[in-house]
């Protein structure tokens, strides 16, 4: 007895400390980045003034002036937003036909959905830039954007849909056909609401990806469908100068999601762990 | 009201057989029970009535329709899931009214037939709360109610009570059991459980490895079994099996006494059937067959004891006292000639 409440007691304490240490890891390029905006590009490179420098607003104004921020960022909730509902569109129904109407080749299926994560995007950089450009013609649209992140998350919110779906006894979808209900119906009034916890998280952890997403926000569009991620990628000097005016525009582009993510850790500590803190 | 005919079904998971070519028929109104092991395909074939799982070959038909590709709402079943099957998300009462509002019944009609639902089942004071607010036999009593509102021609039970405790389960057998009495509807029910099929069963269906072993009233199948299966699978204890001899028509299983006369019997091995509760404790004299005591089981009203013979197997006896005897006694028993069953060794069928 004496050492289990010993090894507890010693977990009660490392547990915690341990939370935090990797707590402050993840959260120090943020930190960083936070205290960065506030000094000049001056400032910003002497390690000495890590902590203390006399904070200045002056790069967040320089932004104001110089960069049409709002855009940047409508352009990025535009293309985010309908991004994640199409892919919830298409995603709950595939994950539903997945999970209670399984045929031989289901899990296949969601393999080598998973196998589409494995490409290299760089791989296809050339012909998607061509494609879009010369022959479609649908470059810098928000059109592009948002099928291109769709198609992106698909996978993984089909992957996440499907196993929330699983959880839920099959006998519950099948006295849902006895009463006679229709397959939008089975969708709407008893899937749905029982898998509403999953569906919140999986579709705030798509919101999150879309948001983020910069490999093809930034190299398939030019003004029109500009996102934020371009934002910060248009004001990275290669000489590693205006660090605080980066920052600064940084801080503006992952403020939205880092709130959001903020006030919604719940939801989406339960979609990460599927569950498993039960 | 409706009966049902199940013509030469069928059920294939891809390569795999898993129902040969089922018949039966059952009448309005009739009680059918389904048993069998594990995996012997009762529920396979209850979910085929239902029209959850596709019908590989065959017909089954409810009433005069051939309903192999009728939607399940649309074939004038209900059914209730063994896991109750309830939507968490719903109250009792919008669980009963689901069906009914899918089908566009007035909201009055709804309204009377799920009070008066709850009024039978006893559940009238929990139609606002949810599923997860409900003890096992709560949720089971609305599962009923969700079947009974939509007045079905066929009610299907899987195995329905083996989620409730001991007490519970023999009360709700009866509601039932009176359920069927009120409502006159045909139902089928699936279950492990001897004393639910004997209780309740107009007509018992033995099922094993996907074929029909045998069909009948209860009392039939107790008394003449078809055959080795069916003999041990119904009565609990187990029917004892004893290898005999048989000497002209003469068989005896060991003892100073033979068993019966059997006439005609196969030239090979006759296999004899005693159920425990028919043998009778008696004088070596008297014997048919001998053994030690090995265990004793009290169970109250009852006894089973468990003996040995010399050659190490093993039988079974039900009675309701041994008086003064103890383990390692050497006891003899007889039985009335009319309850011996014999069967052929080869075939398994019943002899006579
Ligand atoms: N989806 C499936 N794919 C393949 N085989 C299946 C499937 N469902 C059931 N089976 C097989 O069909 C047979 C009958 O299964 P079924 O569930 O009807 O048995 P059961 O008599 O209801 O058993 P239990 O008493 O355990 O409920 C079993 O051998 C089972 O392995
Ligand atoms: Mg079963």
């Amino acid at each position: 007895m004496a050492i289990v409440s010993q090894s507890s007691k010693f977990g009660n304490i490392m547990r915690p400390t341990m939370a935090w240490v990797v707590g402050l890891v993840f959260f120090f390029p943020i930190f960083w980045l936070a205290f960065t905006s506030f000094k000049t590009d001056a400032d910003a490179v002497k390690p000495e003034f890590l902590f203390f420098f006399t904070p200045t607003l002056d790069n967040y104004l320089n932004m104001a002036e110089n960069y049409d921020y709002w855009r940047f960022a409508i352009n990025s909730v535009i293309t985010t937003t309908f991004a994640t509902g199409f892919t919830l569109f298409v995603g709950v129904p595939a994950a539903y036909a997945m999970a209670f109407n399984p045929s031989r080749h289901t899990k296949d299926i969601l393999m080598w959905m998973l196998s589409t994560k494995m490409l290299p995007a760089a791989a296809v950089l050339y012909p998607m830039t061509f494609l879009t450009k010369n022959f479609l013609g649908v470059f810098d649209t928000h059109f592009l954007i948002i099928i291109v992140l769709s198609l992106i998350n698909l996978p993984i919110v089909i992957w996440m849909l499907f196993t929330y779906f699983k959880e839920i006894p099959k006998e519950i979808i099948e006295a849902g056909k006895m009463d006679g209900v229709s397959t939008w119906g089975e969708i709407k009034d008893i899937l749905l609401p029982l898998a509403w916890g999953g569906l919140a998280s999986t579709a705030l952890l798509c919101f999150i990806f879309c948001w983020n997403e910069a490999y093809w926000t930034v190299r398939l569009t030019t003004t029109e469908a500009a996102t934020l991620s371009k934002l910060i990628e248009g004001n990275r000097a290669p000489e590693g100068l205006f660090f605080g005016r980066l920052s600064a525009v940084s801080m503006a582009a992952v403020g939205p999601i880092v709130v959001l993510g903020w006030f919604c850790q719940k939801q989406l500590v339960q979609g990460l762990t599927f569950g498993a803190v039960k | 009201m409706a009966g049902l005919t199940i013509r030469d079904v069928v059920k294939a998971y891809g390569e795999v057989e898993v129902m040969h070519g089922v018949n039966l028929d059952i009448d309005d109104g009739e009680f059918v029970v389904f048993v069998g092991p594990s995996g012997c395909g009762k529920s396979t074939l209850l979910r085929m009535i239902a029209g959850l799982e596709e019908i590989s070959g065959g017909e089954i038909s409810i009433g005069d329709t051939v309903v192999n590709e009728v939607a399940p709402s649309k074939r004038g079943v209900a059914m209730v899931f063994q896991t109750y099957a309830l939507y968490p998300h719903m109250t009792v009462y919008n669980n009963m009214a689901f069906g009914l509002k899918q089908a566009k019944t007035p909201k009055d009609e709804i309204d009377r037939r799920v009070q008066q639902a709850a009024k039978v089942l006893d559940i009238v004071d929990y139609l606002d709360r949810t599923p997860r607010a409900l003890s096992g036999g709560q949720r089971q009593r609305v599962a009923i109610g969700r079947a009974i509102v939509r007045e079905p021609e066929v009610f299907l039970f899987d195995e329905p009570l083996s989620n409730l405790d001991a007490a519970l389960r023999g009360q709700t057998r009866l509601e039932i059991a009176r359920l069927h009495e009120r409502l006159g509807a045909t139902m089928i029910y699936v279950t492990h459980d001897q004393v639910e099929a004997m209780t309740l069963a107009d007509k018992i269906v033995v099922l094993r490895l996907g074929y029909v072993e045998q069909v009948g009233k209860p009392m039939d199948l107790y008394n003449k079994p078809d055959n080795l299966f069916v003999a041990q699978f119904i009565g609990s204890p187990a029917m004892n099996i004893f290898n005999s001899k048989v000497d002209g028509k003469t068989v005896s299983i060991g003892g100073d006494k033979s068993v019966g006369d059997l006439e005609n019997a196969p030239a090979g091995d006759v296999a004899v059937g005693i159920r425990p509760e028919h043998l009778i404790a008696c004088k070596k004299s008297e014997a048919v067959i001998s053994g030690k005591l090995e265990l004793i089981e009290r169970l109250g009203d009852h006894i089973i004891a468990h003996l040995i013979r010399d050659d190490n197997s093993e039988f079974i006896v039900k009675t309701e006292d041994f008086a003064s005897n103890s383990k390692g006694d050497l006891m003899h028993f007889k039985v009335d000639a009319d309850r011996v069953h014999y069967f052929d060794k080869e075939s398994e069928k019943r002899i006579s």
